[in-house]
C-alpha cells in the first residue's frame, strides 16, 4: 500500500485515505457553451497516456476531503511530488535524472 | 516409551513431555515441541506422501519452510480439514490427527503409480502437447478428468469456524529473521530505543543456531546465547518479539505483510484465540535477515524416502533429538554436510560413507570426520539411490565414470550448497546480482530502505555475520531517529562457515541421461524435463519455468530454482546470469484465504445501514429490501398477503387516503454561503437565482457530456441556504462531483457543502388525507394551501421536534415530506402512524413507492436512466434552463449525437392484453417478423401491476419513441412476443389535479 502525502494535510497518509480523480491541468473553459465541437472534444474526452511521469488529480476523500494534484510515475508507481489544487504544473521535479 | 529414533541426550526437547498423534490411522508417540516430521522420523517413519505428477512415494526433505514433499493433510474436525500443510512446519499437540495426500487405496500401494512407470508418456509440456485435439473433448473430458487427477489434499465442505486477526503496526526497525544475524540486527536497533519487530516463522528463535552444534557467541552455545538475547528483547518496551511469523510479502514503502500462526500449534485453542493474526507493518527501516535455504544433489532417484538436506538431518538431530537413519550415507559438494555427519556419528549413528563431489577439498571438518573414522571419497558421485518405499542403497561411481559399487544405506544426507533467499529483497524490487566465484545471486541494488545481512546477503561464517548485521542494525536505527546505543556487539568465540557447492545435474543426471533426477520435488520436475523444454525451444527461463512448472509449486522453488536456472543454462550453452532468474512474487509461503480476509466476512464484510424507522418496520412485519449498503422496507404484508396481494393494497390505500413512507435514504446535501445560488445554476440544468425563499424545484444535474447524473427536488430556505436531495444510490457521487467543481473548477465560489444524510430522517405522507395527518402534530407553520402550495418547504415543529417539511410528492397525490434529526425519527413516525390510522392510511415500502411512481410517469435516475440519456429523451426539457450561459453539460447537450434524430425517448407502454406485466430489461422490436437477429430499437426500463390502473403499466427507452405514439411494438419473449402499444409516460391523473385533492 502506498503513502501518499496530502500537500493540505501535510504528511503521508496510506492509499486507502486517496481516490484518483483523473488527469490534471484540464481546466474548464470559461466560456464553455462557445466552445467547437474539436475543442470540447479535446477537452472531454482526450487523455494522455504516458509511460513515466503523469500529472493527475487525487481526492483525500477519506481525510481532509481536499481535491490537490499529484506527479506519479506511471512506471514505476511511484509517487514523485504532491502539491495543492490551483497550483502551476511543476517543470522541475525533484530527484528527476533529466 | 521413547520412540525408535529418538536418541536420550540430544536434542532440545524434554522427553518426558508425550504428546500421541495420528497418520494414516495410525497411533504414535511424539514429545511436546516436535514437528510432525520430528515426530513420524522419531518413530522411524520417512514414507509420508505420494508426489505430485508420478505419485512416487516421498518422504522429508527439509526441516522448516521449503519443504516440497512432506505435504499432509492435518483434520481437527469436519470443518477443519487444512490440506497441504507442510510436517516440517506443523507443531505437533497432543491428538493431532495426520492424513497423506494425492494417494489411493494407500500410501504403500497408490494405484496412481503407474503414471511413474508410464512416465515417458508424461513429459515436460505433456499437457499442453496431448490435450488438445479434439477441441470439443476439453470440456466434456479432458478437464474434469485432469482437475479430480490434480490437486493434493481435499477442502473442508463447510464454513471454516476459525476467525483471524488483522492488525496494522509502525515501528522504526523492521528485522526479517530470527537467526543469529537477525537477533544481532535488533539487539542493537533496540538499544537505540526506537520501536523495532522482529519476526521470525518458527516456534523457537535461533534460525540455523538450532542445528549449529559448533557456535559460541558471549561464552555460551549459540542456541542458548539466542533465547537469551531473546529474552532481553521481549522484556524491552520498544520491541515486539513475533515466533511462529512468517514474512510473506515486501510491498512499496517498507509495507510489509506478516502472518503469525497463533493458536495452529494448540491442542484446544478454544474460541478466544485467533487460528492466524494478520500483521500489516510499515516500517521506516528493514533488516533483512533471512539466511539461506540448502540445496539437494540432483541425481538419480533422489526423491527416495530417506534422502534428505544434511542440515534438516542435523536439525532432527540436535534439535529434537532425533536420529534420521542407523546406517547413513552423505552426497555432498561442499564442507557443510560434513558436520552432520560428524553429529550424528558421535551421537551413535553409523555414517556409512562420505561421497564428495569435490577433488582434493581440505578443512577441519574433514579433518574432524576422518579422525572420527568415517569414509571418504572425494571425486565421486552418487549416480542412483536404491529402494523404493524408503532408501536402501547408495550407488558410487568415479565422477567421471568407472566401475561403481552400491552401498547399503538407510538414509542419505546432501548437500549441494547453500541458496541466499533473496525472496523478501527480490519483492522489495532490488535487483539481485550474480556472484560469479560463489555462483549465488546476492542482492545487488537496492529500491527501498532496507538492507540484508548475513547468510541472505552472501554473508559466510557466524563472525562475519553478527559483525555486519550488528552494524545494519545500529545504522538503521539511526536513519529512523534512534539515538547512539550502549550495548556492546555480541562477540562470537566460535562459528561455522562454509560456502561454495555446485548447480544443477550431478554426475549421472547431465546432459544425455534420461534417468529421474528431481530438480523441483513438489511439481516432479526432472533434469532431463529442463533440458527438454530448451531443446523444443524455450531459451528463456520464464519460457523454461512455464513449460515445465519448474519452481511453480506452492514451495515456489526454494530448493529447485537455482538447479533449474544452472541446468537450463549449461543446455543453452550461456552463462547464468543471462540466462536470468524467474521473479520472486509474494507469498513467500501459502497464505490462507482467512488471513487476508479477517473479519471482513459474513455481516461484517459489508456496512449495513439502517434508518430511525427500521425497528418499527421490522415489529410490523415488513420485509426488506438491500438498496446499496440500505436496508429498506420492501412491504408491509398483513397476514395472509403475499407480496403482490400486499403492494396492491398499498398503493390502492394511499391514493384513496394516504400513506407512511421512510424516504430517509434519499441523499441530503445543504449548500450554504452567499454564493449558492450561483453554484446552484452552475450544477443543475435548472434555474435557482429567482426561486423564492420557501419554494423547492425539481432538479436534475448532468455530467459535462450532457447526460443525467442525479436528480432530487431542492429546497431554498433561505437566500444562501439550499436543502438539496439527491438519489439514495447517488449520494457519495453527487457529494464528490460538487466538491470537485467547488474547490477545481469554482473556487472563487464562496459556498459550503454539508452532506445532511445522515442527519435528517425523512418521513414522506402522501394521499388525500396527508395534511389532515400531519395538522395535528405542526407547530408554527400555516398548511393551507395558499401559505404553502406544492413545491414549498416551511420550517416549524411537529410533535415538538424541529422540522423542514416539504411539500412535494412522488406518488401524484397530495404530498408532505416531513424532515425531523434522525435522533427523533422514530417518535415522530410513531406519532404520524398514530394519526395516519385515525384516517385508515397504510405504511407503504419501496415496492409500492415505485409503482406510483410509475404510475405518474416519474423517473427514477439510474434505472430510466443509465447514463446515456440526456434530459430532452427522458422528457424533461422543461426543467433545462433556456436562458442560461453556462451549467455542467451545457456544451455536452449540443453535441452532434445528442441532438440527433431518432435517439430513444422514454416513453409508456401499455401491454394489448393488460394482464400482462413485462419484464424489466425486455427488448423491444418494430417488427417481429424478421429475421433473428432482430433490430432492437429499445427496451423495457420499469414495469409493474398498477391495481389503480386495473391494468398493467410500463416505460421504456424507444428509438423516436414521441414520435411513435399509438404504434403497437413487439417485445419477443422465451413463450411468445407480446404487443405493445406506444403511450405516454402518465398513467393516472394526466392533469395533476390530485397534487391538491
Amino acid at each position: 500500500m502506498l503513502l501518499i502525502r496530502c500537500p493540505y494535510c501535510e504528511e503521508e497518509r496510506p492509499e486507502l485515505e486517496f481516490r484518483n480523480a483523473g488527469e490534471a491541468h484540464i481546466a474548464r473553459p470559461t466560456n464553455i457553451a462557445a466552445e467547437s465541437d474539436d475543442d470540447f472534444e479535446k477537452f472531454f474526452f482526450i487523455r494522455a497516456n504516458p509511460k513515466g511521469v503523469i500529472y493527475e488529480r487525487w481526492r483525500h476523500i477519506h481525510g481532509c476531503a481536499r481535491f490537490f494534484n499529484a506527479v506519479r510515475d506511471t512506471v514505476t508507481d511511484k509517487f514523485v511530488m504532491t502539491y495543492k489544487a490551483g497550483e502551476p504544473k511543476p517543470t522541475k521535479l525533484p530527484g528527476a535524472a533529466k | 516409551m521413547n520412540a525408535m529414533f529418538r536418541i536420550s541426550g540430544a536434542g532440545r526437547l524434554s522427553q518426558a513431555k508425550t504428546a500421541s498423534f495420528s497418520f494414516d490411522d495410525k497411533s504414535y508417540v511424539g514429545i511436546e515441541g516436535d514437528t510432525l516430521a520430528s515426530g513420524l522420523l522419531a518413530n522411524g517413519v520417512h514414507l509420508v506422501g505420494r508426489s505430485f505428477k508420478y505419485h512416487r512415494p516421498r518422504g522429508v526433505l527439509s526441516a522448516g519452510a521449503e519443504e516440497p514433499n512432506a505435504l499432509v493433510q492435518i483434520v481437527r474436525d469436519d470443518a477443519r480439514k487444512t490440506p497441504n500443510v507442510r510436517a516440517t512446519v506443523q507443531e505437533l499437540y497432543d491428538g493431532l490427527t495426520a492424513h497423506s495426500q494425492n494417494r489411493w487405496p494407500s500410501l504403500s500401494f497408490d494405484v496412481g503409480a503407474v503414471n511413474d512407470i508410464a512416465s515417458p508418456l508424461f513429459s515436460a509440456g505433456f499437457y499442453y502437447k496431448t490435450f488438445m485435439w479434439p477441441k470439443s473433448a476439453w470440456k466434456s473430458l479432458y478437464e474434469p478428468k485432469i482437475r479430480a487427477a490434480a490437486g493434493l489434499g481435499v477442502s473442508p465442505d463447510k464454513p471454516d469456524p476459525d476467525h483471524y486477526a488483522s492488525r496494522y503496526a509502525h515501528c522504526e526497525v523492521l528485522v526479517l529473521g530470527g537467526g543469529a544475524a537477525g537477533i544481532a540486527a535488533a539487539l542493537a536497533a533496540a538499544e537505540t530505543g526506537v520501536r523495532v519487530i522482529l519476526a521470525d516463522e518458527q516456534a523457537e528463535f535461533g534460525g540455523s543456531l538450532r542445528f549449529e552444534s559448533g557456535a559460541r557467541i558471549d561464552g555460551q552455545d549459540g542456541y542458548a546465547w539466542a533465547q537469551a538475547a531473546i529474552a532481553r528483547l521481549k522484556a524491552m518496551d520498544n520491541v515486539r518479539v513475533l515466533s511462529r511469523t512468517t514474512a510473506f510479502g515486501y510491498y512499496a514503502q517498507n509495507f510489509v505483510g506478516l502472518v503469525e500462526r497463533v493458536s495452529d500449534h494448540l491442542k484446544n485453542p478454544g474460541h478466544d484465540l485467533a487460528r492466524e493474526r494478520l500483521w500489516q507493518v510499515r516500517a521506516g527501516r528493514v533488516v533483512i535477515a533471512t539466511g539461506a535455504i540448502e540445496r539437494h544433489m540432483v541425481f538419480a532417484n533422489n526423491d527416495r524416502p530417506g534422502v534428505m538436506l544434511a542440515s534438516a538431518a542435523r536439525t532432527y538431530l540436535n534439535h529434537y533429538g532425533v536420529a534420521v537413519g542407523r546406517n547413513v550415507g552423505v552426497y555432498t559438494a561442499n564442507d557443510s554436510a560434513y558436520a552432520a555427519a560428524i553429529d550424528l556419528k558421535k551421537a551413535g549413528v553409523n555414517i556409512a560413507a562420505i561421497i564428495d563431489l569435490r577433488d582434493n577439498p581440505a578443512g577441519p571438518v574433514i579433518d574432524e570426520a576422518r579422525a572420527l573414522g568415517i569414509e571418504i571419497n572425494f571425486g565421486r558421485a552418487v549416480v542412483s539411490a536404491g529402494g523404493k518405499l524408503r532408501v536402501s542403497s547408495m550407488t558410487v561411481q568415479p565422477k567421471h565414470g568407472g566401475g561403481g559399487r552400491t552401498i547399503p544405506v538407510d538414509a542419505i544426507l546432501m548437500s549441494a550448497g547453500w541458496t541466499p533467499s533473496v525472496h523478501l529483497f527480490s519483492q522489495s524490487r532490488g535487483k539481485v546480482a550474480f556472484n560469479d566465484e560463489t555462483k549465488r545471486f546476492v542482492p545487488g541494488t537496492y529500491a527501498q530502505d532496507c538492507v540484508s545481512v548475513g547468510a541472505c546477503n552472501g554473508t559466510d561464517g557466524l563472525d562475519a555475520t553478527v559483525d555486519e548485521a550488528y552494524a545494519a542494525g545500529a545504522k538503521a536505527a539511526k536513519e529512523a531517529g534512534g539515538k547512539a546505543g550502549k550495548g556492546a556487539r555480541p562477540k562470537v568465540d566460535a562459528g561455522e562457515s562454509w560456502s561454495r557447492g555446485m548447480l544443477g545435474a550431478a554426475p549421472g543426471a547431465g546432459q544425455g541421461t534420461t534417468v529421474k533426477a528431481f530438480v523441483d520435488f513438489q511439481n516432479d520436475v526432472t533434469a532431463k524435463d529442463i533440458r527438454q523444454a530448451v531443446h523444443e525451444g524455450m531459451h528463456s527461463i520464464e519460457h523454461v519455468k512455464r513449460f515445465t512448472t519448474n519452481g511453480m509449486a506452492t514451495d515456489q522453488g526454494k530448493t529447485s530454482n537455482m538447479h533449474g536456472l544452472a541446468i537450463a543454462a549449461e543446455e543453452l550453452g550461456k552463462p547464468i546470469p543471462q540466462v536470468g532468474l524467474t521473479t520472486f512474487r509474494a507469498p513467500y509461503t501459502p497464505v490462507t484465504f482467512g488471513s487476508i480476509v479477517g473479519h471482513a466476512r459474513g455481516a461484517l464484510f459489508d456496512p449495513t445501514r439502517r434508518t430511525a424507522t427500521h425497528g418499527w418496520a421490522a415489529s410490523q412485519g415488513a420485509v426488506f429490501e438491500d438498496v446499496g449498503h440500505w436496508k429498506r422496507a420492501w412491504y408491509f404484508p398483513k397476514a395472509g398477503e403475499d407480496m403482490h396481494a400486499a403492494v396492491n393494497r398499498e398503493c390502492v390505500t394511499v391514493r384513496k387516503v394516504g400513506g407512511l413512507f421512510d424516504a430517509s435514504t434519499l441523499g441530503k446535501i445543504e449548500v450554504v454561503g452567499p454564493d449558492a445560488a450561483r453554484f446552484m445554476e452552475l450544477l443543475y440544468t435548472n434555474p435557482w437565482e429567482k426561486l423564492e425563499t420557501g419554494r423547492c424545484r425539481y432538479g436534475i444535474m448532468l455530467r459535462e457530456d450532457g447526460f443525467i447524473y442525479d436528480d432530487g427536488v431542492v429546497g431554498r430556505l433561505a437566500p444562501d441556504r439550499f436543502h438539496v436531495t439527491t438519489t439514495t444510490g447517488g449520494a457519495p457521487r453527487v457529494m464528490n462531483h460538487m466538491e470537485d467543481y467547488l474547490q477545481t473548477e469554482f473556487p472563487h465560489l464562496n459556498v459550503w457543502l454539508t452532506s445532511i444524510t445522515e442527519q435528517w430522517a425523512v418521513i414522506a405522507v402522501q394521499g388525500p388525507s396527508a395534511r389532515k395527518i400531519i395538522e395535528p402534530l405542526v407547530e408554527g407553520i400555516d398548511m393551507s394551501d395558499e401559505a404553502m402550495p406544492h413545491m414549498s418547504v416551511r420550517e416549524g415543529k411537529i410533535y415538538g421536534v424541529p422540522t423542514r417539511l416539504f411539500r412535494m410528492s412522488f406518488t401524484g397525490e397530495r404530498g408532505f415530506e416531513v424532515n425531523v434529526p434522525a435522533d427523533y425519527g422514530e417518535a415522530v413516525w410513531e406519532a404520524l402512524w398514530a394519526e395516519g390510522q385515525k384516517h385508515g392510511a397504510t405504511a407503504y415500502g419501496t415496492e409500492t413507492m415505485h409503482v406510483l411512481r410509475a404510475e405518474k410517469g416519474y423517473i427514477i435516475v439510474g434505472q430510466d436512466t443509465d447514463g446515456t440519456v440526456t434530459p430532452n429523451d427522458a422528457g424533461l426539457d422543461w426543467a433545462v434552463g433556456k436562458k442560461k450561459t453556462d451549467f455542467v453539460g451545457i456544451r455536452g447537450l449540443t453535441r452532434p449525437d445528442l441532438v440527433a434524430k431518432g435517439r430513444k425517448q422514454l416513453v409508456g407502454l401499455k401491454t394489448k392484453d393488460p394482464k400482462i406485466v413485462l419484464e424489466e430489461g425486455a427488448q423491444i422490436v418494430a417488427d417481429p417478423k424478421q429475421p433473428i437477429p432482430m433490430k432492437m430499437i429499445g427496451h423495457v426500463t420499469s414495469s409493474y401491476w398498477s391495481e389503480n390502473c386495473g391494468r398493467s403499466i410500463a416505460l421504456a427507452l424507444v428509438a423516436g419513441g414521441r414520435d411513435r405514439m399509438g404504434e403497437t411494438l413487439y417485445v419477443p419473449m422465451p413463450n411468445g412476443t407480446i404487443e405493445v402499444e406506444v403511450t405516454g409516460m402518465v398513467f393516472v391523473d394526466e392533469k395533476g389535479e390530485r397534487l391538491n385533492g
